[in-house]
């Protein structure tokens, strides 16, 4: 530097002061937190790229728009029941009784600068936080991501799925609309449906008797305080858990369970994943900009009395709401006391649904006594009967979601709403089963012609008829690296009864495996390859090892 | 591939893995590197640059639009697009706030993405994984302190302490029950009972006035609240959640049920608005079957039947209300709903 000419090295001097501000302020950072070691451990750690990766942090970055958007509101939003006449500019409203909360909503959606679109960014956030949840969590279901070391994480984001829920459903309840408050009307009717302690319980969270004075308020302290903070915390595990098992990575040339390949987490991942908040933010900006959501104006305050067909919940809290439309009118009285099995019975479905997530990773690692590390990740075809299940669920899911929305179907469909009724009490029974029978056969067909693809190569459309008669397509074999994917993974076979194993384990892995391709050996690939070979000297021997075909030769 | 990542087979009794022949294939490896354009191409990744610097701009932009919408474009006061304090303002300050804050925002990411995936290196690089269990002489020194620990408590010499320990745990969770007891009263008779008393006039929804019998015209329905019950009347809206009621008038030759005829007037019966299923508001009525039903969970009732559940999830026909004609012509109650309205609970069948 001390020889350069005076103007390059004016150019010089910049960076140089620039690092060594940077020198001095680390210097001083790490002497009082030690930060050195955590750039060390953090900086350079690899994380895989892959487009189904980013669907968990679709769902933390709305998170942080939940919350920046959610602090915003809060300062304009009063959680009160308070009686007031309304007098704002909305119009149709002037005059009308409402509770502050209400009143609050309206004012901060009209007159606040502002308000009312990080009220919509809020919505819109959250309903994007859940399918991002969703999406990701049967991302990780369906490449078996969930098997050990990360079955406690599967059970941290599930729990992060159902708080979401839980944070959407008291969140949408606050502005008391006439919406939401038949929501929380259901809500009280599920309540006191339990047997014993139902009306007892109703009584203490609304206060009183439905709707009270003091659901609001309560709702609220839920909404901003214990559920955010419970969600924070477990997020918090969730990334540890994440950075101490490293991210799994799909199978690929070089890839193993000891492994991780993929880019530095600086500068890369700071790049990529940080613009990849920007890029959610942006967008869930631009919906909010110009798609209104949850017009509470519309439905007017609560008021007891009435409610508008169509009524529906936000898209995740659906499915609740659909099991309560299918059951029937089941109800008994036994020694004079009410069992309300038109209540109890879709609960105890809901709760089934979410226990079999829950507990699927245990499930399977007890079915194929694996306790081995996985860090590579299933194709979803290898594993026909766990993608079986997984799209078994999600159909019981759909439909008790659809079940919830036949008013609108019947509407629009022109359809008995009777018979549509019918149809999912049936559906829910008969899909389920049937989706699995039809998924489990597609994954086995796909396992089949990855198979072929592996022992045989890729079809090059040059067909050649032999003297005999016989026609022989030629394959291009496949290089070692594509092939490496289509043979990677694991073999299982079904167990049979005796010599620790149970009749039922050897029923479970009989269901999971009876069909079961396994994946090819190299001596059945040198096989094929022999094989190949051999047609080949014969189709030279025919064809001179010129495949134009007779009417091109011609030409030449 | 069927051991586990520190070497170990599997402990677990039995697996369903297949062992595979030869342990399988080998792992090739890493493929070879490709080069994207902007590594050997200057001229691409000039213009990779000038992308990304120009999208940082583009955000700066945005910024700006953000900024002076929140100035130019406000619901109440000024308005380029509309006048202040109408629904139209409100649309153009949310439009071209958000749209300011959206270009801001999302270019920023674009840039960062596109920097990434074009200028900085793509060379995968790999990390080794360990096993996750710690070593042998972590497990070992952790078993150490924590027997070690236990004993210089003395906790298995000493089983007085350790009953009472678990006694003491045990019992300070019921103390939970006592400051949760004092969110809500006790249910009581509060839900065997509405506003209606006998004698009070049945009273339109929206404007409180009674309703005579001869205004009620054939096949029609009202929503009607008891008479008195105001914006005034303690605890307003649980009264109004509990009262809520519907007459219709059908014609006595069809209606099926000589009880529920008799407890209304020529035809007009008088029932609770609120589903016997989960409580909402039974709002529908269908003139030409003569059925009411529920927009929640679709519970159908059939009105000439004592409002008998013909469909859906609900159990209980909607209570009805007996009424009668005072001296005036005006619809009164003779007396309270028979049986609580609403939900089904516990111990619904009890009287109090």
């Amino acid at each position: 530097m001390t020889t350069t000419t005076p103007s390059s090295q004016k150019q010089d001097a910049q960076p140089g002061r620039v690092a060594r501000l940077g020198a001095v302020g680390g210097d001083w950072l790490d002497q009082r937190t030690a930060g050195g070691g955590l750039v060390k451990f953090l900086g350079r750690k690899i994380f895989p790229d892959h487009w189904s990766f980013m669907f968990g942090e679709v769902a933390l970055y709305s998170f942080v728009i939940l919350l920046v958007s959610g602090t915003f509101l809060t300062m304009f939003f009063v959680p009160s029941m308070d009686e007031v006449v309304y007098d704002g500019v909305y119009g149709p409203m002037q005059g009308a009784h409402m509770s502050r909360a209400f009143e609050s909503t309206l004012h901060l959606s009209f007159e606040v600068k502002g308000g009312l679109l990080f009220r919509q960014m809020h919505h819109w956030a959250a309903l994007v936080f859940m399918v991002a949840i969703f999406v990701h969590m049967f991302r990780v279901f369906f490449t078996g991501a969930f098997r050990k070391p990360r079955e406690l994480n599967w059970l941290v984001g599930f729990s992060l799925m159902v708080l979401g829920m839980v944070a959407g459903f008291s969140g949408y309840s606050l502005p008391d609309d006439v919406l939401s408050g038949n929501g929380l009307r259901v809500v009280d009717g599920l309540m006191k449906g339990i047997p014993i302690v139902g009306t007892y319980l109703s009584m203490l969270l609304f206060g009183g008797e439905f709707p009270g004075h003091d659901i609001i308020p309560r709702l609220f302290t839920i909404h901003i305080l214990l559920v955010p903070a419970a969600i924070l915390g477990l997020i918090a595990i969730h990334l540890t858990l994440l950075v101490l098992s490293k991210h799994t990575h799909y199978p690929g040339p070089g890839r193993t369970d000891r492994n991780v390949v993929g880019f530095p987490v600086f500068p890369v991942y700071a790049a990529k994943a940080g613009g990849f908040f920007f890029l959610v933010f942006g967008i869930i900006t631009l919906i909010s900009a110009t798609t209104a959501i949850n017009a509470v104006w519309i439905y007017g305050p609560y008021d007891p009395s009435p409610v508008s067909a169509g009524s529906q919940p936000d898209w995740y809290m659906l499915w609740t709401d659909g099991g309560l439309r299918l059951i029937p009118g089941w109800e008994f009285t036994i020694f004079g006391y009410v069992i309300s099995l038109n209540i109890l019975l879709p609960m105890a479905i809901y709760g089934g649904l979410l226990a079999f997530l829950a507990l699927y990773p245990f499930l399977e690692a007890w079915v194929t006594g694996d306790d081995r590390e996985h860090h590579v990740l299933d194709l979803p075809y290898n594993n026909p009967v766990r993608t079986g299940l997984g799209v078994a669920w999600i159909t019981i899911y759909l439909i008790l979601a659809l079940g919830a929305t036949n008013d609108l179907i019947a509407l629009k469909l022109h359809l008995s709403i009777n018979d549509l009724t019918w149809l999912f009490r049936v559906s829910i029974f008969v899909a389920p089963v049937l989706v699995f029978y039809i998924t489990k056969r597609l994954c086995i067909a796909m396992q089949r012609h990855k198979r072929g693809l592996a022992l045989h190569g890729v079809e090059t459309s040059k067909v050649v008829r032999m003297p005999n008669g016989e026609m022989l397509e030629i394959h291009e074999p496949l290089n070692e690296y594509d092939r490496w994917v289509l043979v990677q993974h694991d073999d299982f076979r079904p167990l049979k009864a005796g010599k620790g194993v149970s009749a039922l384990r050897a029923k479970a892995t009989s269901f999971f495996f009876k069909d079961y391709i396994s994946p090819v050996t190299p001596a059945e690939l040198r096989e094929a390859l022999d094989h190949a070979a051999h047609e080949k000297h014969e189709i030279d021997a025919v064809t001179g090892g010129d495949y134009t075909v007779p009417s091109a030769k011609v030409g030449h | 591939m069927t051991d586990n990542l520190d070497g170990t087979t599997p402990a677990k009794g039995v697996s369903a893995i297949a062992p595979k022949e030869g342990g399988g294939f080998p792992n090739p490896g890493l493929p070879p590197h490709v080069h994207r354009q902007a590594d050997t191409d200057k001229r691409a990744e000039k213009r990779a640059e000038k992308i990304v610097a120009g999208m940082f701009v583009l955000s700066i932009l945005g910024t700006v639009l953000f900024i002076a919408s929140y100035f130019v474009f406000t619901p109440m006061d000024t308005n380029l697009l509309a006048e202040g304090g109408t629904l139209r303002a409100v649309f153009w300050s949310n439009l071209f706030t958000g749209l300011g804050l959206a270009i801001a925002v999302f270019f920023i990411g674009a840039a960062a993405v596109h920097w990434a995936k074009t200028l900085m290196p793509d060379d995968e690089m790999v990390e080794e994984r360990h096993a996750t269990r710690s070593s042998d002489e972590s497990r070992d020194r952790a078993v150490e302190i924590i027997t070690g620990g236990l004993q210089e408590s003395g906790i298995a010499r000493r089983p007085v302490i350790v009953t009472a320990m678990v006694g003491a745990l045990a019992a300070l969770p019921i103390a939970v029950l006592a400051p949760l007891s004092t969110l809500g009263p006790l249910p009581g008779n509060k839900l065997h009972h509405t506003f209606w008393k006998p004698g009070m006039r049945l009273t339109r929804d929206h404007d409180g006035t009674p309703i005579r019998a001869d205004e009620v015209a054939m096949n029609s329905i009202f929503h009607v609240m008891p008479e008195g019950l105001t914006e005034e009347t303690p605890h307003f809206l649980n009264e109004r959640a509990k009262a809520a009621a519907v007459i219709v008038r059908i014609d006595p030759a069809i209606g099926k049920n000589e009880e529920s005829l008799a407890n209304g007037h020529q035809g007009i019966l008088a029932f609770s608005k609120i589903c016997t299923h989960v409580g909402c508001p039974v709002a529908l009525y269908e003139q030409q079957t003569h059925h009411m039903l529920c927009p929640c969970h679709q519970s159908t009732f059939d009105v000439t039947d004592a409002a008998k559940v013909i469909f859906g999830p609900a159990h209980r026909p909607l209570p009805q209300l007996p009424i009668e004609v005072d001296a005036e012509g005006y619809l009164v109650a003779t007396g309270d709903f028979p049986e609580p309205i609403g939900p089904s609970f516990w111990d619904l069948h009890k009287d109090k």
